[in-house]
């Protein structure tokens, strides 16, 4: 492993095809045509929408099976863009963002096909493939600058998503969720801007954008700089995910939003907060973050349990549903931040089941609602007597979302809790009762829609269509599929996971990284990018198997050696 | 050996069908596939436990791949069967009474509407816990044992219609996840301390002596476990949902919540036996945790006037005397009972099931009565029951409790005194019950007639005189009835028949469970002040309650009640708990920090003209601007890409 054929191989599948930023344009690209469509026609601007999403979820689908099982970026493509600051057109992907892509992809598509319309679809059409299209390039970034327009244009469509076909709130919850996450970008953008020149000197003067360089330039800041800067990324992700006590615009957001709106906006843009945090924060500035991670991972338990406690109190299924986000987000939070190999793996896995399930969930109360308008729970009841297959596939998503094995939610739940206590025990422990407090508000809000007896209208809940069934089914199936075998996802996240761990802990060697700390260790910050023809290794070379983390006892027996055998080491591609 | 896998594959093959196809498949024929499943199951159960026989005693674990779950670095999790004396014998008396409670089914669920998703869930349920039993590991075990909660979920709310129904399967699910809590909380602690979760991995160098464990780090593991335990297995303090699960339907109290699933917390602690071996004081707290249970449960049931709940009472008692064998050390003892207990529990389960089906949806023993005549193979059977049960010698339960009190006697005469006050209790309101049912005068005439056409449990017969249920309720009765007589020959303790503790044996080697001498003498003397007891408590039960039903000096509400432990709880949860909760919720969250949210964006608004018009229109324009400005640039970046 982690030769040179390896890089050659890859560089071979690639062929040179700019997959990637086919992907960033081909909804962008859609999203053009679909606004060119006359606005009588709008069942056209409907087919023109989907097709787009549908030619989405091919390519990305293609790029899943090219995709090796190895750490560092792949498919990289590099384009000059404003030469003179450093910025660049520069996208790859890895372990980390591929799923995040991929997930995307599948559940745009499903709250684009899925929810009935109501009003234009031609702007409906437009405004989620470009809200598609910015989420999926602030993914593949490998440009800050790139990642950050990215990362604003998301506000835009998302912004008129809301207040263009949610509910009767909408206006203010549609202003609120804007001002609020931009005043959190604000942070994000000084804290970027100060990174950049901060690191110029180092860069002959010369300022760059790119994520490798500025991973590598950023470990000679001096250390108080690296936390401040770091903290500043973290405000703007903290908003965006959202991470308590910066949520307070996501029970609104969430909730007045349509169907489709909810689904992507809870589905797909909390994990840019997700997402970035890791990939900007930890990977480029891994001392802030582990000088960090107590805070982080105490707003993570804050957040799971304050969280819960709230969503237990909420009348309203779809709020219920918004503030149980909360929790979920605060799992991937808590899982990145216990800095092992389990915990960061489980909170990208999370991210990835919370796209299918809340997007899910979402859906299914859109359902609900169609047939009876209110979501108050005081009005519902008994559900499941005249529409059992609703009231069966609602339970199969609330099981997913309470996490029970075989289902998805739980891999990603026991990967981030295990994760955690290895290395912080207690925030595991207190962050470990979310399994009672889960089924408390869910289980309860299901018995309050579908169960006791129906009277008025709930009498008489018209069965889910066969379309309906359809438009969800997708979501069931990688429900049960990451459930009963997330292995094939697993392995292709586990290397850059195990890069990134390493990484962080060639930066801060005092950081608690349990799975490498045991072994021998031989990384290094790449001198140089290196753009391979499509692979790019951030780091000179991967973190040589440990034998087994820390603390295991001498003699485990063969579960430890076997555990070794499996972890699998990161090609050396870089040029040192 | 292949046959291990059908055991999996013919009730997850069940479930399937009955998923998709169920609402076809309908009255009976839903049934019979459930049946067909179940029986399958057990055939294939008994073909994997004779192969076993073939080997050498020490030989008799076998281990079968299935695939890779979650490969994360250092945490590698497959899914393995481990086929070993100890699960074998679960997956025999779980699949073998499994086939006949689903057998019994047929005709008890006759008519209902949902016919087909209850024997989903009886498939399912049974997949989920041959899988708990089977798995070669305590994550996949985990996987087997959450299944089995949700299934219980399922069954306990399955006249949802019922707010009771509902609230009573919410409370159970609810109440199992505290105690998964634990359990998880125990995987956590094995993966930081042994990488593994594999029971060849973590228990074997222990029981092989080439690993020890430090007694904290044991008690720990073993208090989680345990609490997982008292969980599923409804001890104190989680016991208060099971009584609640008596809203399911009649075989699936039977099935679930006696016979099979609020065992895998016996199960649990004797597979863990290892560990709990480094930890003298878990042992004690499984042992005090279990005769406290057993003698708390036995007096509530001595109150009780619902004939499924007195069972259910005892179901938590009987429970509770298996942990007091595992914690004394025997486990053998404690596995003897679990299976003893599995056949006259759900005998009696299923004799109550008869009565109520009978008596047209009648749970009241108050109402009941005079049944003898009425219900010939239904009291006959119904009377094995009771006596295994009040462990009146000969009968299985005589055995099994002798067993468990000799154990606890050698650990501490307090626990036995304990067990056999307890043993004395249990024969006194089953003769209570036996004979409000069964015996005295009828005092149901009235209400049949009233009663008449229906409810759920009458399964559209025609109302009218008591009659007998058909046979495929009656068959599986009588099979238990001989179980529950001639059962404990499996183990008896003479002439060299004590197949099930040498079956058993290379589970528990010495090392782990030392095996202790009772003196001839002594054991004599237990078994004969424990049956003392026991017919004390019978004649007692007889003597009071044959010729009246009304004796309120022996039903005191605290009784009736439960000691109000339940309805303590319940009104702490639903007041000042509730009304914390909710003060946070719109307190704290919707006022305070909603409220500097939008208290910080209200003074920004003050603090300058321009800034004030944000709030009237300005952020579309803005955002506008941000969409053109963004497009703009993607536009230039699209001209530079083309170039």
């Amino acid at each position: 492993m982690g030769s040179v054929g390896t890089v050659g191989s890859v560089a071979a599948s690639t062929l040179g095809f700019p997959i990637l930023t086919v992907i960033v344009f081909l909804p962008l690209g859609g999203a053009i045509l679909t606004a060119l469509v006359p606005a009588s026609d709008d069942g056209l601007a409907r087919r023109v929408g989907l097709l787009a999403a549908v030619a989405e979820v091919g390519f990305v689908a293609y790029l899943l099976v090219a995709f090796k099982p190895v750490a560092g970026f792949q498919f990289v493509s590099q384009q000059p863009w404003i030469g003179s600051f450093g910025i660049a057109w520069k996208v790859g992907v890895d372990g980390i963002s591929l799923f995040l892509v991929a997930v995307s992809a599948l559940l745009f598509l499903v709250a684009m096909a899925g929810p009935p319309l109501r009003g234009s679809a031609r702007a409906f059409m437009t405004w989620m493939l470009l809200l598609e299209a910015a989420c999926i390039g602030a993914f593949l970034s490998m440009d800050l600058f790139l990642f950050f327009v990215m990362f604003e244009v998301t506000l835009v469509p998302a912004y008129f998503l809301v207040a263009g076909w949610g509910g009767p709130r909408r206006n203010y919850a549609a202003m609120k969720f804007f001002i609020y996450t931009f005043a959190g970008s604000a942070f994000f953008f000084v804290a970027l801007l100060s990174l950049v020149f901060l690191t110029a000197p180092a860069h002959h003067g010369h300022a760059t954008f790119d994520l490798i360089t500025l991973t590598r330039l950023a470990g000679g800041l001096p250390h108080a700089d690296q936390v401040l800067i770091f903290a500043g990324f973290a405000v703007g992700f903290a908003v965006k995910a959202p991470l308590v006590p910066f949520h307070s615009w996501l029970p609104d957001a969430y909730t007045e939003a349509s169907t489709g709106g909810s689904m992507v906006l809870a589905g797909v843009m909390f994990a840019l907060g997700g997402y970035g945090i890791l990939r900007l924060g930890v990977f480029i500035l891994p001392r802030g973050a582990s000088d960090l991670a107590p805070v982080l991972l105490t707003l993570a338990v804050v957040g799971i349990t304050y969280g819960a406690v709230v969503t237990i109190m909420q009348r309203d299924l779809k709020r219920l549903v918004a503030y149980s986000a909360i929790v979920s987000v605060a799992f991937v939070v808590l899982g990145e931040f216990a800095f092992s190999a389990q915990g960061v793996a489980g909170g990208v896995l999370q991210m990835v089941n919370e796209s299918l399930t809340i997007g899910a969930l979402f859906y299914m109360v859109g359902v609900v609602a169609e047939r009876r308008g209110a979501l108050r729970f005081s009005e519902l009841g008994g559900i499941q007597k005249s529409a059992p297959i609703l009231a069966a596939v609602f339970l199969a998503v609330v099981l997913s979302a309470v996490g029970l094995p075989g289902l998805n939610g739980f891999v990603s739940e026991f990967l981030v809790l295990a994760g955690t206590f290895v290395t912080h025990r207690w925030w595991a422990v207190v962050a470990t009762t979310a399994i009672i407090t889960g089924v408390i508000y869910f289980l309860w809000a299901y018995q309050r829609v579908f169960h006791g007896p129906a009277r008025a209208a709930n009498a008489a809940v018209r069965e889910m269509s066969w379309g309906e069934i359809a438009a969800v089914a997708p979501l069931l199936a990688g429900i049960a599929f990451l459930g009963v075998y997330p292995a094939p996802l697993l392995d292709r996240l586990t290397p850059s996971v195990d890069h990134l761990l390493a990484h962080v802990q060639s930066a801060d060697p005092a950081a608690h990284v349990p799975r490498i700390s045991g072994g021998a260790l031989s990384y290094s910050v790449p001198a140089d990018q290196n753009v391979d023809s499509g692979l790019q290794t951030p780091a000179g070379a991967g973190a040589t198997a440990a034998p087994v983390g820390a603390g295991a006892p001498a003699g485990a027996g063969s579960g430890a050696a076997s555990s070794a055998s499996a972890v699998p080491a990161a090609p050396s591609g870089g040029t040192r | 050996m292949d046959a291990a896998y059908a055991i999996l594959a013919l009730p997850l093959l069940g479930t399937a069908i009955l998923l998709f196809g169920g609402r076809r498949t309908g009255d009976p024929a839903s049934g019979w596939i459930a049946t067909a499943m179940a029986v399958g199951s057990f055939v294939a159960t008994v073909v994997v436990w004779a192969s076993l026989l073939g080997h050498s005693a020490a030989s008799r674990t076998v281990h079968k791949g299935l695939f890779t779950w979650i490969p994360v670095g250092s945490l590698h999790v497959s899914f393995g069967l481990q086929l070993d004396p100890l699960s074998l014998t679960w997956a025999l008396f779980s699949s073998g009474v499994g086939s006949l409670i689903t057998l019994y089914s047929i005709g008890y669920m006759k008519g209902d509407s949902s016919y087909g998703r209850f024997f989903f869930y009886m498939n399912l349920f049974l997949f989920s816990m041959l899988v708990l039993v089977l798995a070669d590991s305590y994550l996949f075990s985990f996987v087997g044992w959450e299944g089995v909660g949700y299934c219980s979920y399922g069954l306990i709310g399955f006249w949802f219609e019922r707010n009771s129904a509902a609230v009573a399967a919410k409370k159970a699910f609810v109440t199992n996840r505290i105690g998964d809590f634990g359990f998880m909380i125990a995987l956590f602690m094995m993966f930081g301390h042994f990488h593994s979760f594999n029971y060849s991995t973590v228990l074997a160098p222990l029981a092989s002596g080439r690993l020890t464990l430090a007694g904290a780090t044991a008690t720990g593991l073993a208090l989680m476990l345990f609490l997982g335990a008292v969980g599923k297995s409804a001890q104190i303090p989680l016991y208060m949902w099971l009584p609640d699960a008596m809203e399911g339907p009649t075989p699936v109290s039977a099935l679930i919540h006696a016979a099979t699933m609020v065992t895998a917390g016996v199960y649990l602690v004797a597979r863990s036996a290892p560990i709990l071996h480094f930890s003298p004081s878990a042992q004690w707290v499984v042992a005090s945790i279990g005769a406290a249970t057993a003698l708390l449960a036995a007096t509530i049931a001595c109150g009780q006037d619902d004939i499924k709940r007195v069972l259910a009472y005892s179901t938590i008692s009987q429970l509770g005397y298996m942990f007091l064998g595992e914690g004394s050390g025997d486990y053998g003892a404690g596995i003897f009972h679990t299976v003893m207990h599995a056949f006259f529990k759900a005998l009696l389960f299923l004799g109550a099931g008869a009565v109520i089906h009978a008596l047209h949806d009648e749970q009241d023993m108050k109402k009941m009565g005079g049944l003898w005549k009425y219900l010939p193979v239904s009291s006959w059977t119904f009377l094995a029951g009771f006596l295994a049960l009040s462990a009146i010698p000969p009968f299985d339960g005589f055995w099994s409790k002798d067993a468990i009190l000799a154990a606890a006697w050698h650990k501490s005469p307090a626990l036995w005194a304990v067990g056999v006050v307890t043993a004395a209790l249990t024969a006194y309101y089953m003769s209570r019950q036996f004979v409000l049912v069964f015996g005295g005068k009828a005092r149901w005439v009235d209400r049949a007639a009233e009663h008449g056409a229906a409810g759920h449990e009458a399964g559209g017969h025609a109302g009218g005189r008591p009659h007998e249920a058909p046979p495929v309720m009656t068959v599986p009765l009588v099979i238990l009835a001989v179980g529950s007589t001639v059962g404990w020959l499996m183990n008896a303790p003479f002439a060299g028949l004590n197949f099930l503790e040498r079956w058993l044996a290379p589970v528990f080697p010495a090392r782990i469970a030392p095996s202790f001498a009772v003196a001839t003498g002594t054991k004599w003397a237990i078994g004969t002040v424990a049956t003392a007891f026991a017919i004390l408590g019978l004649v007692a039960g007889l003597s009071a309650w044959r010729r009246t039903a009304e004796r309120p000096a022996l039903e005191p509400a605290v009784l009736a009640h439960a000691w109000y432990i339940d309805e303590t709880v319940s009104a702490a949860a639903s007041g000042p708990l509730a009304r914390l909760a909710s003060g946070v919720s719109f307190g704290v969250d919707a006022g305070l920090v909603d409220g500097l949210v939008n208290g910080v964006g209200r003074l920004a608004a003050q603090s300058g003209r321009q800034l004030r018009r944000f709030q009237t229109g300005y952020v579309r324009n803005y955002a506008l601007g941000i969409g053109i400005g963004a497009a703009a640039i993607l536009a230039y970046l699209a001209t530079r890409m083309g170039g």
